[in-house]
């Protein structure tokens, strides 16, 4: 039978249980969020699962919600499945005191350096991860760039004379 | 006797027991097309390890895109994979317009498919080229740049820009395509498939060329797909995905085209995969060009779809008409608020699947863009397909994958 958002949805209420997931449909892709220590086995399940077979994951990022608390962190993943034409995207949520979460990159690959930049932007541990190094900052940077709190432009330069940007 | 001993050099520990040769490839070098590095190990003309490092050009485009407005992140879309960035524009353009829901007129879709069917020509153009360039064949090059020059011309026509294009607006075209553009596209599809044949010519049955790339730089379909290839890099490899037929956009169902697929993804099957596409791109641009002859009357004044929150109006209504006036204003000063949502949209760049992902809140901003760069995804698998050949052989793989710092980095 055709594979639709309903039939995963099933599936996955089937394996996981109810209550188990969170799910929403967003302009047509199912979209899912599940607690964070089973990311792996929720990712495991879309890969071998024969009807789902999830096996190419398209991108792996992160968005910082500073307004949820305990939530501030959620890891995103865009899987599909290439021979279905499916796509399905996970969301995994952390707080932003110990944002852990098992990586990826042992069922995919490509999650390897996706996974850093995702480190080096928000500050998101991947356990288990390789080589876990910022990877397009300078490795000397301490803070964690792309999270809500720090604004655009770098606050410690003192080369730039605001009067003349008219911001003095 | 003590000066002496002031001089002598501190050699690192292990560096003379140490079997191997540590090179340092890029970021500056001739070699390398873009700014990353590469730190190799060799034991005589064998890699035994590298070690990349990349972000020589980040540019912090998704810390940037929190803080614009829709239309002003067409610009930083340019500068992702700058060869061929009318792709990157209307991938954005597309991804808008799934946030709006806005549909576009179908002229306007053709008009598109034929910007974007040229962007790839000249991607895979370079692409190839320096292939040839990193054997050491440089006529190829330059000949074909001549030809690259009649598409920049064409884009000039449109947007007035050559390179960087921020071509197209959220619904459209800033302008409808003048006959000056049409008559510089024609002599291009007049003039350009002999040179293509000429091109193919020099390379594609050529002794030494063959056995430069045939056999290196392989991967097979299950590494391939594991790593996260998408495009021509993963069409060698005998996997036949393009988001153009698998998830058509802007009309691409209307037309009729293959996907040339490789068998043993080595640098010799990427190079004719991308020689295929260009003559399937070209077979594209033909047919979209007859479709758009075909509108008539009015229909062939349509170059953008009605959005009025987005799309800047006439001048001529500005200085005339109330709602005209209003809008101006509200874009301008960037008063316009984004429904709510969150969307995901691909389209098939240069170098496979550009993805946009696209969260807003309801504010003039996006709340979270992020920008799935091809690039940077395959390269991950540049050790895996370097490792036990040989250095020139790197070389020639590092050109094949067309690595373009700018879809890297971001």
């Amino acid at each position: 039978m055709a594979v639709t958002n309903d039939l995963i949805q099933q599936k996955l209420t089937a394996k996981f249980g109810e209550g188990f997931f969170h799910f929403e449909e967003s302009y047509g892709m199912l979209t899912i969020e599940a607690p964070k220590e089973q990311n792996l086995k929720v990712l495991q399940f879309l890969y071998e699962e024969e009807e789902l077979a999830f096996r190419f994951l398209t991108d792996l990022c992160a968005v910082n919600y500073p307004d949820l608390p305990g939530r501030e962190l959620a890891v995103v993943y865009h899987l599909h499945n290439l021979a279905d034409n499916l796509r399905i995207r996970l969301k995994v949520f952390t707080g932003i005191e110990n944002p852990d979460i098992f990586t990826a990159s042992k069922l995919f690959s490509s999650a390897n350096w996706m996974e850093r930049e995702t480190y080096d932007f928000f500050g998101v541990n991947f356990v288990g991860h390789p080589n876990l190094k910022r990877i397009l900052n300078v490795d000397e940077m301490d803070y964690f760039p792309m999270r809500k709190e720090f604004p655009l432009e770098d606050q410690t330069r003192r080369d730039k004379d605001d009067e003349m940007f008219g911001r003095g | 006797m003590t000066e002496n001993h002031h001089h002598h050099v501190k050699l690192p520990e292990g560096s003379i027991e140490k079997q191997t040769t540590t090179l340092n490839v890029g970021p500056t070098h001739p070699a390398t097309h873009g700014v990353f590095q590469n730190i190799m190990e060799l034991d005589g003309e064998r890699i035994v390890s590298t070690e990349s490092t990349v972000g020589y050009i980040h540019r912090a485009f998704e810390k940037i895109a929190e803080r614009r407005p829709l239309y002003q992140i067409t610009p930083l879309t340019d500068r992702l994979n700058y060869c061929s960035s009318p792709i990157n524009n209307m991938g954005w353009h597309l991804t808008c317009e799934k946030l709006l829901g806005v549909e576009t007129p179908k002229r306007v879709d053709y008009l598109r498919i034929i910007i974007m069917e040229l962007a790839r020509i000249s991607d895979h153009l370079i692409c190839n080229s320096i292939v040839g360039v990193d054997t050491g064949a440089y006529t190829g090059f330059l000949y074909v740049m001549q030809y690259r020059e009649l598409i920049y011309e064409i884009y000039e026509e449109v947007c007035g820009s050559r390179l960087t294009t921020n071509i197209g607006r959220i619904g459209g075209f800033e302008r409808n395509f003048s006959n000056t553009a049409f008559t510089k596209l024609e002599k291009f599809l007049k003039e350009y498939p002999s040179v293509l044949k000429e091109f193919e010519n020099l390379f594609t049955r050529n002794r030494i060329f063959m056995e430069r790339t045939i056999g290196t730089g392989a991967i097979s379909a299950e590494r391939a797909l594991n790593y996260g290839f998408t495009g021509p890099n993963l069409r060698a490899t005998g996997v036949d995905y393009d988001v153009r037929v698998h998830s058509p956009y802007s009309s691409y169902e209307d037309f009729d085209f293959t996907i040339p697929v490789g068998s043993t993804g080595d640098n010799y099957d990427r190079f004719l995969v991308r020689n295929e596409e260009m003559w399937q791109s070209l077979g594209i641009i033909q047919q979209a060009y007859r479709k758009i002859q075909e509108f008539k009357g009015e229909e062939a004044e349509v170059f953008h779809a009605n959005v009025p929150e987005y799309y800047l109006p006439e001048k001529k209504d500005v200085y005339t008409k109330m709602e005209a006036l209003i809008w101006h204003f509200k874009i301008i000063m960037g008063e316009v608020d984004m429904p709510k949502g969150e969307v995901y949209k691909s389209v098939e760049g240069g170098n496979g699947e550009l993805g946009f992902y696209l969260i807003s809140d309801g504010g003039r901003a996006p709340f979270r863009l992020h920008f799935r760069r091809p690039c940077f995804i395959y390269y991950q698998a540049y050790p895996e397909l370097v490792t036990g050949g040989m250095l020139s052989d790197a070389i020639v793989t590092m050109s094949s994958l067309n690595l373009i710092a700018g879809e890297m980095d971001a």
